[in-house]
Formats: C-alpha cells, sequence, structure tokens
C-alpha cells in the first residue's frame, strides 16, 4: 500500500488541520488551497456553493471539506456542483447526486437514520441528565433557602426559653 | 556517537521516573521522611536528562546528521537553521520528547514554587508526575524512539521538513499547545494526590488553582495560535475545522474550563470536592485520549497508513492503567469528601455548577461526534459515515449560547444566596439593553437583517454590559471611580478580563461567519475585480527563489472605495528538496476585517486562478483567546495565593504532620 | 446505591476503553462502493488508442475487469505487471479508464510499460471517475455481462489481493453467468 499512499499524498493537498500536521502520526500532506474560477449570476449561487463545498468531504483527504483540498477528485466534485447550481438544480439533488456515488460517507452532516439517533439526540440527552442532576443538587440545596433558615414555632420557643433563662440568672 | 548519547540520557530519565514515582509515594505513605526528600532532587535529574535528549536530538537536526532516522525524514541539509531546530517537533517521535520535556519543565516548576505546601503533599505530587513520565518516556524508548539510527546505510540528504511547518506559526504553536495540555497533568497530580493524603481541603483547591489557571492560560493561547497558523497557511478562510485531531484540544480547555470554575468554588465554598476532583481526572484524560488519537492512527480517514496499532495499544495500556485506575481511586475515595449543600437555589454555586455542566456536556457531545464514525463503522458492519463541522456547530452553538446565558447570571450573583429580585433589579436592563442593541447594530451597519448576528451581538453584550454592571455595583460607595477600580480584587479583574476576551472571541466568530464573503475568479494581469467594498487590481507576477524554494509572487493593488489602501503578494511556492507546492496567502490583517488572496494556478492564457476574501472581524477570535489568557495570568497574579501560602506555612510550621498519611485526616 | 453512583465514571470510562481498542483493528479502509450492483454509468468518450468515440455499447459483453488508471499514479505502474500476465493469460478482459490524464502521457506510458487493456476509455476531465465513485488512482471493478458493476477494489493490487479477492469474485461472477 505505501506507493499508493505517496500518490494519495501528492494528490490531496488538503492538509489536516493544525494539530494534525503538528503530530499526524507519520502522514503529513503539504498544504494548498483549492481556488476555482467559477463565475456565479448571484450572491446566493456563490453562497450555496460554498456552503456545499464546506458540508461535503473530499473522498480522497485525510479530513478536509471539497473547500480545504485541491487537485484530484475534489476539484472535479467542485466542479459538478458548480455546474448543478448554474443548472438550477435544488440542494436536496445535489446532495443525492452525491449520496448516489459515494454514499453517507461524504456528508459532513451525517443523515439522520437509525443508526445516527444516538449522534444526533445524544448531545441532547446529556444536557437533559445534566438539568436533572442540576436539579437533583438545586432540591437538596432547599433547606438553605431563608424560609427554611427561619426557626420554626418549636424552635422560637425554645430560644425564648432559652433567653428567658438568660433574663432570669 | 552523540545519538547514543541521548539513547543512555533517554534511558536515564527513565530510570530516574520510575524512581521519582515509586520511592516519594511509598514515603509519603508511610512517613520515611528520607524518601520524601528525594521528590524534589529527582525531579531535577529527570529534567536535566531529559533537557539533554531535546539537545542532542536538536544538534543532530543543526549538525544534518541523517544517520538518524528521524532527522532524515524531517529535515534537509538546505532547510533554514531556524526550522531545523523547530524540526524537533516537527514529527512524532521528536514531538513527543518535546512534550515529555515539558511535562518535565511542568514538574520542576512544581518542585520550584512549592516551598509553601508541605513536603508530602509535594512528594505525592511529583510522584505521581513521575510515574507519568515513566509511562511517556517508555514509550519512546519502546516504540518511537527518536534516536534510531538508519546504519550502514545512511541516506545522504533527508527527506525535508513538511513545507506547511516551515513557519513562524508552527515555531511557537506546538510548543505553546503542549506546554497547556500538559499543564494539566499537574492540577491532575494535585487531585491525586489529595485523594492519596485524603487532604481534599479548601488548602488543596487553592494550591491547585494557580496551576489551573496557568495551564488553561497557555492551552488558550496554544489553541488560538493552531488556529491562527491553520487560517493563514491553508488559504481558504478556515479557522476552526473540528478536525478529529483538533477536538481533544477543544475538549481539554472545555474541561479546563469546568474546572478552574469549579476549583474556585471548592476554595471559596469548600463545596463541589468530589465533582472537582473529576474534573480534574476528566481534563488530564482528554488529552491522554489527544495524544491516543492523533498518535494512533485511529481516526484518520481511508487511504491512510495501514498503521502499526502497536503505538496506539501502549497508549491505550497507559490511558487504562492511569485513568482507569484515577477513576477507581475516586470511587472508593470519594466517600470521604462529604460536601455540605450550603448555599440556595439561587446562588453562585448553582449558576457555577450550571456551567460547568453545559461545558461537559459540549466535551461529551464533541467526543460523541469525534468517536461516532468509529462506532457507527462497528455497528453497521463497515459502513464509514463523516461527521464534521456542520454536526459540531449544530450542536456546539446552542450550547455556548446558553452558557453565555449562565455566565453573566453566575459572574453577578453571590455565594449562599442570590435572591431572584436582586438579580432582575440588576441584570434586567442589561437584558433590554444588549437585546435591543443586538437587533439594531447589525442592522444599522450593513442595512440587513440577519437572526444569527442579532442573537451573537445581543449575548456578546450581554456579557460585557454584564461586566460593567458588575463594576458599577461593586465600586458604587466608593469616592471615585478610580479608587473604586484600585480596590477591585486582583484575581476579580482577572476574571472579568477573561470573561471580556470570550465575548470577544464569540462575537468575532459568530460575525465573522456570518459576513465573510469571498470571490474566485480568473485575472489576467491588468485586470481587476471588485468584492464589497474593495478593488483588487492585479499588476502581474515575478519569479522569487527562496533559500529552499522557487516561488511565483503576484503583485495586487488594493483600492476602497477608489482610495489606495496597500499593495498585496500572494505567493506560489514548490519546495525544491521534496517538489510539494504550496500557497503562501497575502492578508492584510485589520482590526475590523482581513483581506486575503490565495493565487491557484497560472492557465495556458497566461490569467490566474484566484480566490479573494475579505473575512470581518475574524482577528477577534485571537485577539479574545489573548485576552482570556491574559485574564487567568492576573488572576494567578493575585497576592491573595502568595499571602495565604504564608499562613499556611505558619500553620505547618506548628503542625508539620497535619493531614500526612491519614486517609481523611482533613477532610471537611 | 450513591456509593454505587461513583463507580459511574470508571464505568463509562471501561466501556470507552473497550471501543477504542476495538477501533484500533477496525480497517478504516473497507470504503464500500454504494455503487455495487448497479449498472454502469452512461457515457460517450474517445479512445486512447485511436481516440473513436465509444459508449457503454462497446463494453466487452462477458464479465470483465474495469481498472481506473493514470500515467502519474505510481501504483498502477506497480499493478501492471499483475494485469499484463492476466491479459496474456487471457483470464479476463481487461478496459482501462484513463482518469484525468493527458492523451500524450497516456499513450507515452503504454508504450512504456505495455497496455493491459483491451482499450482504454479516455476520462479527461474525471466526469465518468465521479460517477463511477472513484477516490483516485488506481482502481479496479469487476463488473459483469450485463454492464451490472459487481465488486470494487480501491488501491493497488497486489498478488495477494489478486489471488485472494480479485480472481474468487470474477469466479463467482462468471460462474453466475454461466448458469
Amino acid at each position: 500500500m505505501r506507493p499508493f499512499v505517496i500518490r494519495v499524498r501528492l494528490l490531496c493537498f488538503g492538509l489536516l488541520l493544525g494539530f494534525g500536521a503538528v503530530m499526524p502520526g507519520g502522514v503529513s500532506v503539504p498544504a494548498m488551497a483549492a481556488v476555482d474560477a467559477f463565475e456565479f449570476e448571484t450572491d446566493e449561487q456563490q453562497r450555496r456553493f460554498r456552503q456545499m463545498s464546506d458540508d461535503f468531504r473530499c473522498p480522497m483527504c485525510q479530513n478536509t471539506s471539497l473547500t480545504g483540498s485541491s487537485g484530484g477528485v475534489a476539484e472535479d466534485l467542485r466542479r459538478e456542483i458548480y455546474l448543478m447550481i448554474m443548472d438550477g438544480k435544488t440542494d436536496e439533488e445535489i446532495e443525492q447526486f452525491m449520496l448516489e456515488r459515494y454514499g453517507d460517507f461524504i456528508f459532513y452532516r451525517p443523515r439522520l437514520t437509525v443508526e445516527t439517533l444516538l449522534l444526533w439526540f445524544g448531545p441532547l440527552l446529556f444536557l437533559v441528565l445534566g438539568g436533572w442532576i442540576i436539579l437533583g443538587i438545586i432540591r437538596r440545596a432547599q433547606p438553605m433557602t431563608q424560609e427554611q433558615v427561619a426557626l420554626n414555632d418549636e424552635e422560637q420557643q425554645r430560644l425564648k426559653a432559652l433567653l428567658d433563662n438568660v433574663k432570669r440568672d | 556517537m552523540v545519538p547514543e548519547l541521548g539513547q543512555f540520557a533517554l534511558i536515564l530519565s527513565f530510570c530516574l521516573c520510575v524512581l521519582l514515582g515509586t520511592l516519594p509515594l511509598i514515603g509519603a505513605g508511610t512517613g520515611n521522611q528520607l524518601w520524601i526528600s528525594l521528590a524534589r532532587p529527582l525531579t531535577a535529574g529527570v529534567f536535566v536528562f531529559l533537557s539533554l535528549c531535546l539537545l542532542i536530538l536538536a544538534y543532530s537536526f543543526v549538525t544534518d546528521d541523517f544517520s538518524v532516522q528521524f532527522v532524515a525524514q524531517h529535515s534537509n541539509s538546505l532547510l533554514p537553521i531556524q526550522y531545523k531546530i523547530t524540526a524537533v517537533w516537527g514529527g512524532h517521535e521528536g514531538s513527543f520528547l518535546f512534550w515529555t520535556w515539558m511535562l518535565a519543565l511542568w514538574m520542576l516548576a512544581v518542585s520550584l514554587f512549592s516551598k509553601a505546601m508541605p513536603d508530602d503533599f509535594v512528594a505525592r505530587v511529583l510522584g505521581i508526575m513521575g510515574l507519568i513520565g515513566a509511562g511517556y518516556t517508555l514509550f519512546m524508548i519502546a516504540t518511537s524512539n527518536p534516536f534510531d539510527r538508519v546504519l550502514p546505510l545512511s541516506p545522504a540528504d533527508g527527506a525535508d521538513l513538511n513545507s506547511a511547518l516551515q513557519d513562524i506559526g508552527f515555531i511557537i504553536h506546538p510548543p505553546s499547545l503542549y506546554m497547556g495540555y500538559v499543564g494539566f497533568s499537574v492540577v491532575f497530580a494535585f487531585a491525586i494526590a489529595a485523594l492519596l493524603s485524603g487532604r481534599l481541603d479548601s488548602a488543596w483547591a487553592r494550591w491547585s488553582r494557580p496551576w489551573a489557571n496557568a495551564a488553561w492560560a497557555i492551552l488558550t493561547i496554544g489553541i488560538a495560535l493552531g488556529s491562527w497558523w491553520a487560517y493563514y497557511e491553508l488559504g481558504w478562510g478556515g479557522w476552526w475545522a473540528w478536525d478529529p485531531v483538533e477536538n481533544p484540544p477543544m475538549i481539554n480547555w472545555l474541561l479546563g474550563t469546568a474546572l478552574i470554575h469549579s476549583l474556585a468554588v471548592t476554595e471559596k465554598r469548600g463545596v463541589f470536592k468530589s465533582w472537582t476532583v473529576l474534573l480534574a481526572i476528566m481534563a488530564f484524560a482528554a488529552s491522554l485520549l489527544g495524544t491516543f488519537i492523533t498518535r494512533s492512527g485511529l481516526l484518520t480517514s481511508v487511504h491512510a497508513f495501514a498503521s502499526d496499532p502497536t503505538r496506539g495499544v501502549y497508549i491505550l495500556g497507559f490511558l487504562g492503567l492511569v485513568i482507569g485506575g484515577s477513576l477507581l481511586l475516586f470511587a472508593l475515595r470519594a466517600p470521604l469528601m462529604k460536601s455540605e449543600f450550603g448555599f440556595a437555589s439561587v446562588s453562585r454555586e448553582v449558576f457555577l455548577l450550571a456551567n460547568n455542566i453545559i461545558l461537559v456536556v459540549a466535551s461529551a457531545a464533541i467526543l460523541l461526534g469525534t468517536l461516532y464514525p468509529m462506532v457507527y463503522q462497528a455497528i453497521s458492519g463497515g459502513e464509514l459515515i463523516s461527521v464534521g463541522p456542520p454536526y459540531f456547530n449544530t450542536i456546539f452553538v446552542p450550547l455556548m449560547s446558553l452558557l453565555v446565558v449562565f455566565l453573566v447570571l453566575g459572574a453577578i450573583s453571590r455565594w449562599k444566596k442570590t435572591s431572584v429580585a436582586y438579580l432582575k433589579q440588576q441584570l434586567l436592563i442589561v437584558a433590554v439593553a444588549s437585546v435591543v442593541l443586538g437587533l439594531i447594530l447589525p442592522l444599522a451597519l450593513t442595512l440587513e437583517f440577519n437572526v444569527g448576528a442579532s442573537i451573537a451581538t445581543a449575548l456578546g453584550l450581554w456579557i460585557v454590559l454584564g461586566i460593567v454592571q458588575d463594576i458599577r455595583l461593586k465600586i458604587a460607595n466608593k469616592p471615585s471611580v478610580l479608587a473604586g477600580l484600585r480596590s477591585l480584587a486582583v484575581a476579580y479583574v482577572g476574571m472579568q478580563i477573561a470573561h471580556f476576551g470570550f465575548a470577544v472571541i464569540l462575537l468575532g466568530a459568530a460575525l465573522t461567519s456570518i459576513y465573510s464573503i469571498e470571490k474566485s475568479v480568473l485575472l489576467s494581469p491588468g485586470q481587476g475585480v471588485d468584492l464589497g467594498h474593495y478593488h483588487f487590481q492585479f499588476d502581474g507576477t515575478e519569479h522569487l527563489s527562496g533559500p529552499n524554494y522557487e516561488a511565483e509572487r503576484a503583485t495586487f493593488q488594493v483600492l476602497r472605495d477608489g482610495e489606495f489602501v496597500r499593495e498585496l503578494h500572494p505567493e506560489k511556492r514548490v519546495y525544491t528538496a521534496s517538489l510539494s507546492p504550496s500557497t503562501e496567502m497575502a492578508i492584510d490583517a485589520g482590526f475590523t476585517r482581513d483581506l486575503f488572496i490565495t493565487l491557484g494556478e497560472e492557465r495556458e492564457s497566461g490569467a490566474w486562478s484566484m480566490s479573494i476574501y475579505i473575512k470581518p472581524l475574524v482577528r477577534w477570535v485571537w485577539l479574545g483567546s489573548i485576552i482570556m489568557a491574559l485574564g487567568a495570568i492576573v488572576a494567578v497574579l493575585d497576592k491573595r495565593y502568595r499571602r495565604l501560602k504564608v499562613k499556611t506555612l505558619a500553620q505547618e510550621a506548628s503542625a508539620p504532620e497535619a493531614g500526612a498519611g491519614v486517609p481523611g485526616g482533613q477532610t471537611a | 446505591m450513591s456509593r454505587l453512583k461513583l463507580f459511574i465514571p470508571v464505568f463509562v470510562f471501561m466501556v470507552m476503553a473497550v471501543m477504542l481498542w476495538r477501533g484500533l483493528y477496525l480497517d478504516p479502509r473497507t470504503l464500500p462502493s454504494v455503487l455495487i450492483d448497479k449498472p454502469l454509468p452512461d457515457f460517450e468518450l474517445p479512445r486512447v488508442e485511436d481516440e473513436a468515440l465509444i459508449t457503454k455499447a462497446d463494453l466487452p459483453d462477458e464479465p470483465f475487469l474495469l481498472n481506473v488508471w493514470g500515467s502519474y499514479c505510481l501504483p498502477c505502474l506497480q499493478e501492471n505487471p499483475i494485469l499484463m500476465a492476466a491479459k496474456e493469460a487471457g483470464v479476463v478482459p481487461i478496459v482501462g479508464v484513463n482518469y484525468k490524464d493527458k492523451l500524450n502521457l497516456a499513450r507515452l506510458w503504454m508504450d512504456d510499460n505495455g497496455s493491459p487493456f483491451d482499450f482504454s476509455i479516455m476520462d479527461a476531465d474525471g466526469r465518468l471517475g465521479i460517477n463511477l465513485g472513484v477516490y483516485g488512482a488506481p482502481e479496479t471493478f469487476i463488473v459483469d455481462g450485463n454492464g451490472v458493476i459487481r465488486y470494487k477494489h480501491i488501491g493497488v493490487i497486489d498478488y495477494k489481493t489478486w489471488d485472494e479477492e480479485i480472481m474468487p469474485a470474477l469466479a463467482a461472477v462468471k460462474a453466475e453467468a454461466t448458469l
């Protein structure tokens, strides 16, 4: 596999960001930004193009979006996205195009399926769990509120008795 | 010969670490003063020998000793001298040595600045750090030795350092990141020492706080530097990519943030002790997990090396031993830490706890997203998915917004009990002002309504105005504003500076994401293009020869509304040794916006493809990080820590054996 | 009960550690192709050999290998002898997809190293590659007599993969065809 890896390095210029390059575990790729020269008719088209290039993964690279990678299949995929946008295709149609060819791997935003339920709702679950813990602690903290710290009737009487005793002495 | 000396020094460091990780700990457990007193000299020894290793590796780089495999893989005779030195941390083996040396540096710092603490406690702290050091050095000797030789057939010249790493950002980013990362092992060691000795009191929290703050400040800077480096080196305007190797530092930072706040509560109020200890363990676990992920080849996706899992197995074993052991110790010892619930349901304690929970939830969510592709692959029988920035942003942004709401509530409320009426009285005006200004300001500046921008502005102002309001309250009864400001405690000022920094980051990150614009064009010399208020005039390119690269350098005139701003010179380089191309983008950095240009390819027509970006407020992300780190440093400088240290010293003089070797002896 | 709660962190950690350990041994390179059991995409592209336009209809009507290659691709050079041997032994027809390459360089490469291909389709702009879900050269597909993709191998073919993966997969497809 080694020569293949070398080829991938040459092809895939997307650099795994910052920390990856620092401790790459042996893999290093030169940095080179993707630069296209696509003409758009509207800002909305340009925005959609950037959004989509950000949201699809460069299939060849370590871990970069189509935006962050130049050369190879990433460049071609950006061109296809561009052509489809100019062709009036909707976002859903473009996603379908990618899915049919590259599968779920291409989506940086995983689709909601049974297998990704935990991924999408896990954080909410954590938050609910955290909220529950806080509520539990608040409930235990209740005895310190002013109302409860204040003496009840029985204590008031004992205090009165004590004070009376002191006075008598 | 010289690299072999490095090898010996490395083995000696390991031996010293083993001694440090055993004798002082046993001494502290049995009350053997002699063994306790070994901790500081052994620490010095570890530091000396690891420094020697580092120097020898640097020497091998500077003298172009390509018989050393690590040097041959990461340097080249043409490499400028400063990059030869920084190449020491340009690859796995060397960066791990550097990492271990950082640990020794922290250990040395602890041994020097701990005169006020009881000797047995210091011995425990250093002993635990020694054990960690033993694990690291053994890892190097066994699987990643930077002094391995290629003999007898050594290469005539090296393969060169990755061109993206030949850069000032790379010179300073890893040291800072590692320093912060490793710093959390100090707090971890304090927590474990406290668990072992049963000394989980306010004094322990007070001793830990400066270390936690320092590590956190350095980590903050390290992460910011990494982000800045990625921004200008990678050339597409991204400053945070939620990469699996970026996420562990972020998780560590979030847990560290929770930890420094929880430590504050533990010190001031003596509550949340077990929670604080747990956070200290988790923060350190996150740093080890980061090491594991980046160095084992796990999670590197398709077409990566079929990496030998030995390293991964070793780090995982170490992780299991250290963290598993610590958590077990925690489970067994935590019942000794009885915290009184001495606070009401509306109090600073509760708000800080809420923030802690949000930070931990955010960390857990990032961890979930980072590891999920692996989980998915296991449960779906080999199918692959990607979890990237769109996921993390969706999860992270709402959580951080929630955090900001509680941040101000926590900062302005009082310990023990705060009445809802008081909060309303102080904050209602702040809330109304930030919402109104949040709606108006972005609209007034851009003439366009944007929900995200309004929310971000409102949240940022909520923090800033909250700070102003709090300080106003604090100095209300002082004769003058100046006298009032002077009367504020240094630690309090530090806190507010850090919170202000956070607001700056929030505004910068949100607004630059929303308002950045870009254009990709094909220009021939003499042509120009408009973007936003700016005009970029392309004058052409010239050839340039660097020390170890060949470059095409372009010249652009930048005009704003017809007025000349400056020239910009993006470059396209090819490094001669590795023939790897690289783009050097040209940036005009500014407080309100960055302009930058990335060169693409020259077409046959003589025209160049290029991307031009305008990124408003992007600097605020790093500026805010610096302010935030500065706040933490200011807090460390509070005289209170020193004064209290003197007091503990006095206490100690009267009761030298306090807490030593008596489990639970000092629990509240 | 409250003491047991304290063991939750260590328990969670253990579960995670086991997961990570399992993860170390997962092969991240087993990229599934969503195109398996789907018909080959349509195309109309020139042949490298004579620049004659060809379409799907010109492909062999028996099982064949579709090999994605390029003159810039080092591993393609590495697997070339295996493919050459297969061609000489008449094991299976091999069709090339010359992926994102230049015509003159591709021809030069075939002159220098020999061509194992019955013919090569020139996919200069990589669009056929995208429709095939290609990541990069080399990749090898097994296509059955009906033009349906049955198997995909990503990366270089060495003797081991040829014997243990390609041949059995090919045999299965062939056996089905003769039924």
